[in-house]
C-alpha cells in the first residue's frame, strides 16, 4: 500500500509540474464550453435543453485528450519495466496510474463542469445532480481511458486510436449519465445507481485488461 | 544462491535469437554477456528479469525468496533511465525507494557521486549524469540479482571507477551479477558466455 501511494504521490507532482494532460484537458474543455454558446446562438431555452449532454461529452472528448499520457512517459524511459519487476502487480500499478490520472484530470474537470454548466443556462436543480454523476462517472472514464492508453503504448500520437478503442465503452456511461441528470432528477436515482455499478465494474476490470496489455508490451 | 538457465531459448517475432543456452552463477560471481548487436544479450537480460518468456528451456533460481520471482529479486538497468526529468535528482530516488520498498538515499547519492547534484533537476542532467541517476538504483535498494545492459555507456571515467568498486562491493557481499558487454568492465569476470555464433 505505501509502496502504491508513493507511486500515485509521484504521478500528481509530475502532472502538477508538467501540466501537460491536465491542463491540455482543461483548456479544451473550457474552449468549447465558451464557444458552443456562440456557436449554437443566444436562444436560452434550447441552451438549457442542451447543456447536460454538451457538458457529458466535452468531460468524454477532454479525458480522452489526456488518455495517452497515462503510461506511455513511463514506458518510453523506461520505468514500467522497473515496475513490472517490483513487488506490486502491474495491475495495482495500472490501477494507481488510473487513479493518479482521475485525481488529476478528470475530477476535477468533472467538479467544475456543472459550475461552468452556467455558461450554457443550466437548469441550477440540476447542478448538484450532475456534479455527483459526473464525479462518479469520471472515475470510469479515467479507468477506462487507461485500458485505451495500455493498448496504443507504442504508438505516436495515438490519441485518435484510444478514442476509437475506448468510445463505444464510454457510451453506457453517458447514457446513464444523462438520464442521471435530465428531468427532475433526485440526488441518488437509478441512473446513478447503474452509473455506481459501472463505475465499480471498471475499478475491478479495467486494471486486469491494461495490466495485460502492459505485459505483451513489455514482453 | 544459485541463478541457472538450462537448454534456455529466446524466440522474438518468429526468430530465434539464441538457444541450448546454459549457464549457472553462484553468489558472487559476475557473468559477462558478449557478442554481436542482436546477438540477444539485452533479451538474455529480459528473461532473467522475467520480463518476458523463454521459448524453450527454463530459469531457476535456487536459495532466493521462495514467494518471489527472480525479477522481483533482481534489479535490470536497461537502456532507459527511468527518471522523470521534471523532478530532481532526490525525488527521483525517494520515488523508487519508496516504491521498490525501502534503502539508503545518502549511501546511494555518494555510491554515484550523485550528492552535488541531489537537488537539481533531472532534466539539466547530462546523458551521464543520467546514468549515474539510473546507477544509483543499484545502490539504493538492496537486490541480490543485478542485471545490468551495457552498465558503463557514457560514463567518465571517475563514473567507471565508481560503477567499478559499486559491482566488487557487490560481490563481496555475495551478490550476482549478469552484465552484457561491449567493453571490459574493470571487474573480473568469473564466467562469460558469448552469444551468436554458434
Amino acid at each position: 500500500m505505501t509502496l502504491l501511494a508513493a507511486l500515485l504521490r509521484r504521478d500528481l507532482i509530475l502532472a502538477a509540474r508538467q501540466g501537460g494532460g491536465a491542463g491540455t484537458a482543461l483548456g479544451f474543455f473550457l474552449a468549447v464550453l465558451v464557444l458552443l454558446p456562440i456557436g449554437i446562438g443566444p436562444d436560452q431555452a434550447t441552451l438549457q435543453r442542451l447543456a447536460p449532454g454538451i457538458l457529458w461529452i466535452t468531460l468524454l472528448l477532454s479525458v480522452l485528450l489526456s488518455a495517452d499520457r497515462i503510461f506511455q512517459q513511463d514506458f518510453e524511459d523506461g520505468s514500467l519495466e522497473v515496475m513490472a519487476m517490483a513487488p506490486p502487480s502491474l495491475e495495482l500499478v495500472a490501477l494507481t496510474k488510473a487513479v493518479a490520472h482521475w485525481l488529476s484530470t478528470s475530477l476535477p474537470l468533472s467538479i467544475a463542469a456543472p459550475f461552468l454548466g452556467i455558461l450554457l443556462n443550466l437548469r441550477t436543480e440540476v447542478i448538484w445532480p450532475l456534479a455527483l454523476a459526473m464525479i462518479l462517472g469520471s472515475f470510469a472514464l479515467s479507468l477506462l481511458a487507461s485500458i485505451g492508453a495500455s493498448l496504443t503504448l507504442n504508438i505516436r500520437r495515438g490519441g485518435l486510436l484510444i478514442s476509437i478503442l475506448v468510445l463505444p465503452l464510454y457510451v453506457p456511461i453517458l447514457v446513464f449519465g444523462m438520464s442521471a441528470t435530465t428531468g427532475n432528477p433526485e440526488m441518488i436515482n437509478p441512473s446513478l445507481l447503474i452509473l455506481a455499478a459501472i463505475t465499480l465494474a471498471s475499478f475491478v476490470l479495467a486494471p486486469i485488461a491494461a495490466a495485460a496489455a502492459l505485459r505483451a508490451y513489455l514482453k | 544462491m544459485l541463478l541457472s538457465a538450462e537448454n534456455l531459448a529466446c524466440e522474438r517475432g518468429g526468430r530465434t535469437v539464441f538457444s541450448n543456452q546454459n549457464f549457472s552463477l553462484g553468489s558472487g560471481e559476475l557473468l559477462q554477456l558478449t557478442g554481436a548487436n542482436g546477438a540477444g544479450k539485452s533479451s538474455l537480460l529480459r528473461l532473467l528479469a522475467s520480463l518476458s518468456e523463454p521459448s524453450h528451456g527454463k530459469i531457476s533460481l535456487e536459495g532466493g525468496a521462495a514467494d518471489l520471482t527472480s525479477g522481483q529479486q533482481a534489479h535490470y538497468i536497461a537502456h532507459g533511465d527511468a527518471s522523470k526529468s521534471a523532478l530532481t535528482v532526490a525525488e527521483n530516488l525517494k520515488f523508487w525507494r519508496d516504491f521498490l520498498g525501502g534503502g539508503d538515499l545518502e549511501a546511494a547519492l555518494s555510491a554515484l557521486n550523485l550528492a552535488p547534484l541531489a537537488d537539481y533537476p533531472v532534466a539539466l542532467l547530462s546523458a551521464g549524469q543520467k546514468r549515474r541517476l539510473a546507477l544509483a538504483r543499484l545502490a539504493l535498494v538492496p537486490r541480490a540479482i543485478w542485471l545490468l545492459d551495457e552498465p558503463s555507456v557514457g560514463l567518465d571515467e571517475a563514473s567507471q571507477k565508481l560503477l567499478v568498486a559499486l559491482m566488487s562491493s557487490h560481490l563481496k557481499a555475495g551478490g550476482l551479477i549478469v552484465a552484457a558487454t561491449h567493453v571490459p568492465l574493470g571487474v573480473k569476470s568469473d564466467r562469460n558466455l558469448h552469444l551468436g555464433g554458434q
